[in-house]
């Protein structure tokens, strides 16, 4: 019998982020389909109370809490603890978790001294005949797997974005605190701050419906035989502005503002996305001056509708991999198309 | 204040990304297949972490960097022609599978029981990094895996900047949601740092580093340890490539003012 314990962390706000009920939702679903398993939460964070409430209807049982100051911080150390002790007090088996960046630094390791396992960048979970099996992603999205395992507990960190986040009712959430003890030495660590570009700098949107990737054709040559790189990057990022996408690059691109080339200098190596990069999840895609085959393409693999401006018809990024292909000149294009947003015509 | 650290890298070989992939199965579970042909580099977060150890060695003297590799000796000794070219380091080779199917910790008992058996280890100097993913299995788990064995809670991940402050504390920043950064400072070594891209070029190859590794690289292959994988536990159901192909609808003919029109109304749907 299966003990699911969904670990979530709570927000500066207090509040459950969306990747956390996307967490809860496979882990309920999972819950469902094994025959008298049991379905808790544990939460971290300084106060935690208004974030169990706010999921009280859901089917878990029970709810485990660490809480206080010293848990605010996204810090290994104090995070390790907190989950190595939920986890001893639930007697977890399956550890469900959202792959944010501050639980995906540290369940590994906690799965490391609990003698479990962990598998990281989960997008599916299901149970068939009392065995659990998840699906994940091998060799930066070429491949996908499916694999089970005997080692309890198994600590699943999942994608944000690959599932639909619960709905769970609000109420009266009863949260048993779990003590942690914490000694000098996991305090050696203290987080100082958040760096963040300023807001009308910000180019990557998570939460964006579009992502707009561009391609180092935007600094190439044009037909006139010049590179007109300010005229393209004000191309972009008004394109940003009006279309609140969230921006993604080819590794070319970023790489030719690493080499300290006149380039794009809004774009850094947090917008690559590809087989080096990141693969975002986004309802629709639009690609712009972009080449290269496999891997490069891998970048928006989990992008819904996908449309690309290439002025080459058999560009590897648009052929078998986007809907629609346009071969037209994107300087042209995104021209026209921002002054269509900016003047909220179509 | 100036700490002569000890830097372990850990760092494996991955396929050439540029190379088709495609799975098959064997006799101990999922492969790729013509593994053994396919050309190999050190993979790219594991670069990207050795060159800031290099780097950091270089401004912190008395610092040493080790590179703890671990993949098929032959292909290790491939990719080392190259990579000992780049920058100073002494390697630690260890002789087994470096499959993107092989499960994070049986690789981090193996890399934590390499770097704990370096000669003179000192734990208050010590400084282990890596890449936070990696081109092969991406499993994101296996330096926390490591850390803990070797028994560091001061870890990171997602690295793009590491800062030696005068107090001899370190400044990190790790990439966090939304394109920000995190940062913390944390009182020294020992500490574990999972790099993401950080901000140097890859360092051109220079003949006389290369020269100086060589003499330390052939003899550690020579003594790689043999490393097996039991896989215990673990079952692969399947592994298969994506076969979604897209019905691409090439439009050439429309105007530059027709198409922005078509994709803003595709846009606003």
């Amino acid at each position: 019998m299966e003990t699911i314990l969904v670990l979530a962390h709570t927000e500066n706000d207090g509040s459950l982020a969306k990747s956390a009920r996307e967490a809860l939702h496979a882990a309920a679903a999972l819950h469902k389909s094994l025959a008298g398993s049991k379905l808790l939460v544990g939460f971290v964070g300084e106060n935690i109370q208004a974030a169990a409430n706010s999921i009280a209807a859901s089917p878990v049982t029970k709810y485990f809490g660490v809480s206080g100051a010293d848990f605010t911080q996204s810090r290994y150390a104090t995070d390790a603890a907190a989950a190595e002790a939920i986890c001893k007090a639930a007697q977890a088996t399956i550890v469900v978790a959202p792959a944010t960046s501050r639980w995906a630094r540290v369940l590994p390791g906690v799965a490391q001294r609990l003698g479990g396992r962990a598998d990281t960048h989960v997008t599916g979970v299901a149970a068939a005949g009392g065995k659990i099996s998840v699906s994940r992603w091998f060799y930066r999205q070429r491949m996908e797997g499916a694999l089970t395992r005997t080692q309890r507990p198994w600590f699943i960190g999942i994608d944000p974005g690959s599932q639909t986040p619960c709905e769970c009712g609000s109420g009266t959430a009863a949260v048993e605190n779990v003590a942690v003890q914490l000694s000098d030495g996991c305090k050696r660590t203290t987080v100082t701050g958040i760096r963040a570009p300023a807001a009308d700098a910000q180019t990557i949107r998570p939460d964006a419906q579009l992502l707009f990737v561009t391609g180092a054709g935007w600094t190439k040559k044009q037909t006139d035989g010049q590179a007109h790189v300010p005229e393209a990057g004000k191309l972009i990022l008004d394109f940003l502005k009006h279309a609140r996408a969230s921006l993604g690059s080819s590794k070319s691109l970023v790489d030719l503002g690493g080499e300290g080339q006149a380039v794009l200098p809004f774009l850094s190596h947090l917008n690559q996305v590809g087989q080096t990069g990141a693969t975002p999840r986004h309802a629709k895609g639009l690609s712009t001056c972009c080449h290269g085959e496999e891997p490069h393409t891998v970048g928006w693999r989990f992008i819904g509708e996908r449309r690309a401006v290439n002025l080459d018809p058999n560009c590897g990024w648009a052929r078998g991999k986007a809907d629609v292909l346009y071969v037209a000149d994107a300087f042209k294009v995104m021209a026209k198309v921002n002054e269509l947003l900016a003047n909220g015509k179509t | 204040m100036s700490t002569a650290y000890q830097i372990v890298v850990c760092g494996s070989i991955v396929p050439d990304p540029l190379q088709t992939l495609e799975p098959v199965a064997a006799p101990t579970g999922p492969a790729l297949k013509n593994e053994m042909m396919l050309p190999a580099v050190l993979d790219p977060w594991a670069g990207h972490a050795l060159y800031e150890a290099a780097n950091l060695a270089k401004n912190q003297p008395g610092s040493k960097v080790w590179l703890v590799s671990l993949g098929p000796k032959a292909k290790l000794q491939q990719v080392m022609m190259t990579v000992a070219q780049k920058v100073p380091f002494e390697l630690v080779a260890l002789d087994g599978s470096a499959s993107g199917f092989t499960d994070a910790t049986e690789t981090a008992a193996a890399l934590a029981d390499a770097i704990a058996a370096i000669p003179g280890l000192d734990k208050s100097r010590l400084l282990v990094f890596g890449g936070w993913e990696s081109a092969s299995r991406g499993a994101g788990a296996t330096l926390q895996m490591v850390g803990e064995r070797l028994g560091i809670v001061d870890q990171f991940q997602g690295v793009d900047q590491l800062t030696v402050n005068a107090d001899g504390s370190l400044e990190i920043l790790e990439r966090i949601e939304g394109g920000k950064h995190q940062v913390s400072k944390c009182a020294g070594a020992s500490a574990l740092l999972g790099w993401a891209t950080g901000n140097l070029p890859e360092p051109k190859n220079n003949p006389q580093v290369g020269m100086v590794n060589m003499r330390t690289v052939m003899p550690a292959l020579q003594k790689a340890k043999p490393v097996k994988f039991a896989g215990d536990g673990l079952n692969f159901t399947s592994v298969a490539l994506p076969k979604q192909l897209r019905e691409t609808q090439i439009v050439k003919e429309k105007s530059p003012d027709d198409i922005a029109k078509e994709i803003v109304e595709w846009i606003k749907k």
